[in-house]
């Protein structure tokens, strides 16, 4: 038990330490690296969980997918070698105390809830249990999810190609 | 561990993502911080489903595809808008979020 307990709080250290990063950097592009971190300590995370199938999904989609485009985007609409790519804040006081009362609000309620708590599970493969449970209980969200697919790839490919001139 | 444990984690990836929605300027961190609370949110429901009760109706994988339909629906919005980035781009060579107004009259 005791490693286990070793490793959450290094993984949240990972996850929290570098999203600071994301959130105050002035450096757009060190936010954008930072993210990878904070990513892949919640892949971690969710393998401390044993939810195995999951790390890796998130792994393959956010790290693979989303840092990528998010990467494209910072490199595409900033002159990274000229200027530096400068991520000014405004409002920073204000933001603060926001970010302060939504924390506040959220932890209290965390702590003070008696949440209802099931027996411990053991660690095993979840795989075949989310297979199934998306082919019969979960089988209209998924298919749901994959019209939306769908819709995103054909709206992406008309927002974002450039406009012909007549 | 607890679940609260990972509660905390969450509700700080949280509030972190709001601060940098709020206080950003640029686009793309916006979209950043975006990511940081979808995150949080995904952590909460796989936290809820290994250490929750389990009941008929609801079995304890269901907080893992929850988790699963989170994370697809944030691939859907980044693509969507990087996209849209990208465009506004194209057309003002600018996205600050505080400069972009046409719409306010």
């Amino acid at each position: 038990m005791q490693a286990a307990d070793f490793f959450f709080y290094l993984f949240a250290a990972l996850t929290i330490v570098p999203a600071i990063v994301v959130v105050f950097s002035r450096n757009l592009l060190y936010a954008a690296f930072s993210l990878l971190f904070t990513l892949s300590g919640v892949a971690a995370l969710y393998a401390l969980m044993g939810a195995d199938f999951l790390a890796i999904t998130q792994v393959l989609v956010y790290i693979g997918g989303i840092l990528i485009l998010i990467l494209f985007g910072v490199m595409f609409t900033q002159r990274v070698y000229d200027v530096r790519a400068e991520a000014a804040s405004f409002n920073r006081r204000r933001a603060m105390l926001i970010g302060i009362v939504v924390f506040a609000t959220l932890w209290g309620t965390a702590r003070s809830v008696p949440w209802p708590v099931g027996p411990p599970r053991a660690l095993a493969p979840t795989t075949a249990g989310i297979g199934d449970l998306l082919l019969s209980r979960f089988l209209l969200p998924f298919e749901v999810v994959s019209v939306l697919l769908l819709v995103v790839l054909i709206g992406v490919v008309l927002v974002g190609k450039k406009e012909v001139e007549e | 561990m607890g679940v609260q444990h990972y509660l905390f984690v969450s509700a700080v990836l949280a509030s972190l993502g709001v601060i940098a929605m709020v206080s950003r300027r640029n686009a793309v961190s916006i979209l950043m911080g975006i990511e940081l609370i979808l995150n949080a949110a995904a952590l909460n429901f796989v936290a809820f489903g290994r250490y929750g009760r389990e009941t008929a109706a609801t079995p304890w994988l269901s907080g893992q595809i929850f988790g699963i339909f989170t994370i697809v629906l944030a691939a859907a919005e980044a693509a969507i808008a990087l996209a849209i980035i990208i465009a506004i781009y194209h057309a003002r060579a600018n996205i600050n979020a505080d400069e972009l107004q046409e719409l306010r009259q």
